[in-house]
């Protein structure tokens, strides 16, 4: 689909959210000379290079040992450093999960850990490195902020808000080039949900990629006389549940949409929040307990009951069960 | 600080290993053959080598920085940083139970001074003085990282990913020391997982290796580390392998991994204190 619906936001460039982290680090870099970033031998794929160049005395090439990599992380916030660690989001969650927990999460330990080719949409490395279990184990530790933007733009701004903030952080990227359709030097505010759309029929929350899927499902929709709400939930943790709840209450029924496990991602995040306050229904897009292939990105958005159209069909679904 | 006499030192030592004990049986539980086996070398840092402040600041700039990675030999690192000033003494009696900042492995919570981050998940330790040591060289501070493990931790893979991360970033600001007792839980080290040769693994690796033969000998331990001090500045990090006694000072806890984890009972206790003087006052 080359952008010939009427969605309510548009692209002429796509680009990997990956290389909004990469951009977003170099900033980050010229406005605190804290910042500071370890990589284990992915400088390529993470986009690390131009900090690296700028600022090769804050760099460190930490070679393919995450686990050595989170640890030098969170000592290096003992003298005042703000390190972002930098590999695929495969082996900055499972594989450092202890490491993370202790030596960062319940030290409080101001670490970023910055992980890209997260999801189906890594695409033809297949399910070993499609991590979509990662938002969970890492909403789960307490101090933990974890984020996940959408685009270019929104992942840019996330990456220099996140060096502002004092805490933990797991920013969460991936790898394939995706339509760029949020503000080019937009405010991004952790833990403020973004409504992109108003609406009154059906709210849709996604977050990550998932959110250009929704937008051209609110395109379909519309287009059929539904009228959709869609909220863009770049921060999981914490939630903001004051716009969900908000939201819902409008609307009275929803779709949440995520490259994630049903267990434990936002769609978890979302079903608590309105279980524990206002129950409404709430259809699920993300992989019900499966792990993903080979494949093109799109290929996989689709076999898995991902994309656009599939929103479509959940919103209505949500719609019916009011 | 004044430069205290070997005596001295060796008489906090009394004191801190009747703490460690005190402490252990007032919670029944906690470790105390390692605490015991590893106390000449933290009196020694604390009030002998290190350039620290007691009046604690988390970042330590300008200061000598301790991390330990072993961290269930807590009792010997709380009751040496209440004996050095870091906080009251009184607070010790406080270890392990509800509420309190002397959690059963180290803890940054609740704010302890001297604990700079949690430790107890073995293997961590090392990288974490790494990173510290990173940051001391950022910021062109000449202090010194310390780092004390186990030996049974050497059978953690991440303290290889450590071993071969800190020659290669010539991290000359780094002093790591390996608590030779040859226990673990389940047994002698040897037993368990053969660690070998250390040394030669440890030189392999690109550090500067020193042995200290008596690690419960007071005027041997500051030797050594004045040795490993002495290494530092060459673009290598220096590794201080240290044998030590578990359980020393009190005659039926040493050479055993038996008191790895256990308390003594009122009796033991009473047994235990009989042989160490209250040098400094208990608390």
């Amino acid at each position: 689909m080359e952008n010939k619906l009427d969605t309510k936001y548009t692209y002429t460039e796509k680009k990997d959210t990956r290389s909004g982290f990469g951009d977003g680090l170099l900033e980050a870099g010229r406005r605190n000379e804290n910042v500071v970033a370890l990589c284990a031998d992915l400088i390529g794929s993470l986009k690390m290079g131009a900090f690296q160049k700028e600022f090769p005395e804050r760099f460190f090439q930490m070679g393919i040992s995450e686990a050595n990599m989170i640890g030098a992380a969170a000592g290096l916030t003992i003298g005042g450093k703000i390190p972002f660690t930098g590999t695929f989001a495969n082996f900055s969650t499972g594989r450092v999960y202890d490491q993370i927990r202790q030596s960062v999460a319940y030290s409080e330990k101001n670490v970023k850990i910055c992980a890209s080719h997260a999801g189906l949409t890594l695409g033809e490395d297949g399910a070993t490195h499609q991590i979509l279990e990662d938002i969970g184990m890492m909403k789960m530790l307490p101090n933990m902020t974890v984020i996940n933007p959408c685009d270019y733009n929104q992942t840019k701004a996330a990456t220099i808000a996140i060096a502002e903030h004092e805490g933990p952080v797991y920013l969460r990227f991936g790898r394939p080039k995706w339509p760029i359709f949020t503000p080019e030097n937009q405010e991004f505010e952790i833990g403020k949900a973004w409504k992109m759309i108003e609406g009154t029929d059906v709210t849709i929350f996604a977050t990550g990629h998932l959110v250009w899927e929704a937008v051209e499902a609110e395109a379909i929709l519309r287009a059929e006389g539904i009228s959709v709400e869609l909220i863009n939930i770049h921060t999981i943790k914490p939630l903001d549940t004051e716009a969900i709840l908000k939201s819902v209450a409008k609307t009275g029924c929803a779709v949440s949409a995520e490259e994630h496990q049903f267990n434990g991602g936002l769609n978890d995040s979302i079903a608590q929040t309105l279980i524990r306050n206002q129950p409404a229904p709430l259809e699920f897009i993300g992989v019900d307990d499966s792990f993903g292939e080979s494949g093109k990105p799109e290929e996989l958005l689709e076999k898995y009951g991902l994309n656009a159209k599939n929103i479509v069909e959940a919103a209505k679904r949500a719609i019916s069960r009011k | 600080m004044e430069k205290k006499s070997t005596e001295q030192l060796e008489a906090i030592c009394s004191q801190v290993r009747r703490d460690i004990l005190r402490m252990v049986h007032a919670c029944q539980s906690g470790h105390p053959g390692a605490s015991l086996g590893c106390t000449e070398f933290f009196v020694a840092l604390y009030f002998d080598q290190m350039t620290n402040n007691p009046d604690f600041n988390l970042d330590g700039p300008g200061e000598d920085l301790f991390f330990l990675s072993n961290g269930h030999i807590s009792p010997v690192w709380y009751s040496v940083l209440a004996r050095s000033g870091y906080f009251e003494t009184s607070e010790l009696k406080t270890f392990r139970k509800l509420n309190s900042r002397l959690q059963g492995h180290p803890a940054t919570e609740e704010g302890l001074p001297g604990i700079r981050i949690a430790s107890g998940s073995l293997g961590q330790g090392l990288s974490v003085g790494i990173g510290a040591a990173f940051a001391k060289k950022i910021n062109k501070d000449d202090k010194t990282v310390y780092v004390l493990m186990g030996d049974g931790e050497q059978q953690e893979g991440q303290i290889w990913e450590a071993a071969l991360s800190a020659p290669h970033h010539k991290l000359d600001n780094l002093i790591a020391t390996i608590d030779l007792n040859g226990q673990q839980i389940d047994g002698p080290t040897k037993d368990i997982i053969n660690l070998g040769d250390l040394k030669a693994k440890w030189e392999a690796f690109g550090w500067e290796v020193i042995v200290t033969e008596h690690g419960n000998d007071m005027s041997g331990v500051v030797k050594g580390l004045e040795k490993a001090k002495s290494l530092l500045g060459k673009g290598k990090p220096v590794l201080n392998l240290l044998h030590t006694d578990m359980g020393y000072g009190v005659d039926f806890m040493v050479g055993t991994h038996k008191w790895h984890g256990v308390a003594p009972n009122d009796e033991q206790l009473e047994n235990a204190l009989g042989q160490l003087k209250e040098t400094l006052g208990d608390y």
